[in-house]
């Protein structure tokens, strides 16, 4: 697994639960050093253990805790240049939606060795849509539910949001957009990112 | 003149950075994104020259010598501040001009100066997505660096880790090869010693181990003090160290740092309430004896005047070559 997704992990517990917790994972699971590097690779098998790890010792379910992860990734100020890269995606929540599809070609412009789950995004009738989340790691649409909830207040907008999933690593999120304008949302200045 | 405005209104879409230029030269509709460049200047009723200068082509100063590009890039900046440099392009129409423009390589700097947003850019236009490309390289990138900094850190402990006799903190074998070798290879002048310690077996047998091993820190620790900072002292065996003395060819001297050495050694080191005695035989070599510098024979040498001290009774110090 990518070092990115696995430094999304341990930031995610480090950020949210402290640097003591992140210690016990990386013993318990015998992860070598401080924790994972960015842009280097890692075994499935590690990333695995780190999950399980976190799981047990925060008493969470694995669903539960990839959702916490999902919105921790587009909500905490230490992370803010992801949520910035997404929100390039379009100016209304609707219009982000619709950039989904694109999100893996994206993420490989920018990492070139970076492995997304493929997202297919359905329009259906009444504001409805279905978002097919398709990886060979199980649990992705999970992550992709909480990025979903977090991203839709930061758009300001009112959804309801299920997941159902067909087969392990294929998942369908249904998204009802009840309100595009019902809160303020967070602003997003083009520019504000780079020096 | 409906006409016109139908273009405008297309233009206003297609292109929110062009302009419209009557016969004259004077600017006659502006796209939404240029006017938001100036929100205080109506820029209808300008003339193009007055508001814009091109910098290249140069010295354009009227509507005709303008026309005249049409096609060709040019580049712009407004007249006054801030002065955002513009590429446009003109086309001839209506016995006046169009004139597309766009930010170029200073749109990161414009987005930020006049707080652009995703709206004032065509819906075609590339820009959203190179600023979406240069903040998420600038994050891998910085990703990037973050580890090569931590790998750099990582090296030098090793490196020096690679070159350190952890006992007594001393350089080791290799790093004094290096030193040797880069010594020679920039032609500098040096002496080399090579220094055994005497008794220090028997320091080692009857007093044990750990005695050993002060005994040895406690060298280190003098021959550091009798060096300077410069010069390079090295363990190279259990008891054997090697110092090279930078820039030194006088004999005399090396004579006096010898018995300096032998002298300060000489001095019982207390260790456990009782008292280790040694000395030391030190052979030495000067790199300018040598025609063709030449490492290994350097430590020949110094090795074989190491045995002639010892030889001569221990404490003593030896030069390869006498003087002449």
């Amino acid at each position: 697994m990518h070092g990115l997704i696995n430094r999304a992990i341990q930031c995610f517990v480090r950020d949210t639960y402290g640097a003591e917790l992140w210690l016990d994972v990386t013993r318990q699971a015998r992860l070598d050093g401080q924790g994972f590097e960015a842009m280097l690779y890692y075994d499935d098998a590690l990333t695995e253990r780190v999950l399980n790890r976190v799981g047990a010792l925060l008493a969470k379910e694995r669903e539960a805790l990839l959702e916490d992860i999902g919105i921790y990734l587009v909500s905490h100020p230490n992370v803010e240049a992801l949520r910035r890269l997404l929100r390039f995606g379009g100016v209304s929540f609707v219009e982000f939606l619709h950039s989904l599809d694109d999100l893996p070609d994206r993420a490989r412009l920018a990492v070139s060795d970076l492995e997304l789950p493929r997202l297919e995004l359905h329009e259906c009738p009444s504001n409805c849509f279905r978002l097919f989340c398709q990886s060979p790691y199980v649990g992705y649409g999970h992550v992709m539910l909480g990025v979903l909830r977090t991203m839709a207040d930061d758009y300001g907008a009112l959804v309801f949001l299920d997941i159902h999933s067909r087969a392990p690593g294929d998942d369908v999120i249904e998204i009802t957009v009840i309100e595009m304008a019902f809160a303020e949302g967070r602003s997003f200045d083009l520019g504000a990112g780079v020096g | 003149m409906s006409h016109d405005r139908d273009l405008a209104q297309i233009l206003d879409v297609l292109s929110p950075m062009h302009v419209m230029l009557d016969a004259a030269g004077r600017i006659c509709h502006a796209g939404p994104t240029l006017r938001k460049l100036r929100p205080d200047t109506v820029l209808e009723d300008c003339d193009f020259l007055d508001v814009f200068e091109t910098m290249r082509p140069r010295l354009i100063d009227s509507m005709q010598a303008l026309v005249a590009h049409h096609g060709v890039k040019l580049h712009l900046q407004f007249r006054d501040a801030p002065q955002t440099a513009l590429k446009g392009v003109l086309v001839p129409w209506d016995g006046g001009a169009v004139i597309n423009l766009s930010f170029g390589i200073s749109v990161l700097d414009s987005v930020r100066d006049y707080a652009l947003t995703s709206s004032d850019f065509a819906a075609t236009d590339l820009t959203i997505e190179m600023l979406y490309l240069i903040e998420a390289k600038s994050a891998a990138m910085e990703a990037s660096r973050q580890l090569n900094l931590r790998l750099q850190g990582a090296m030098i402990a090793a490196e020096e880790q690679a070159f350190t006799d952890t006992l007594t903190g001393l350089k080791n074998r290799r790093a004094m090869d290096h030193v040797l070798a880069r010594h020679i290879s920039m032609g500098e002048a040096f002496a080399l010693m090579h220094l055994d310690l005497d008794f220090f077996k028997a320091v080692n047998d009857t007093m044990g181990h750990a005695a050993g091993d002060h005994v040895l820190q406690q060298v280190a620790r003098i021959m550091v003090d009798v060096t300077r900072k410069d010069d390079t002292v090295a363990r190279v065996g259990g008891d054997e160290f090697v110092l090279i003395l930078t820039g030194l060819t006088d004999r005399t001297m090396l004579s006096a740092i010898a018995a300096r050495l032998i002298a300060r050694l000489e001095k019982p080191i207390p260790f456990d309430g009782q008292t280790c005695r040694i000395s030391a035989s030190i052979g030495s070599v000067l790199s300018v004896d040598y025609q063709v510098p030449n490492a290994e024979q350097f430590l020949i040498d110094a090795d074989e005047a190491l045995y002639a001290s010892k030889r001569r009774g221990r404490a003593q110090h030896s030069f390869h070559r006498d003087a002449d």
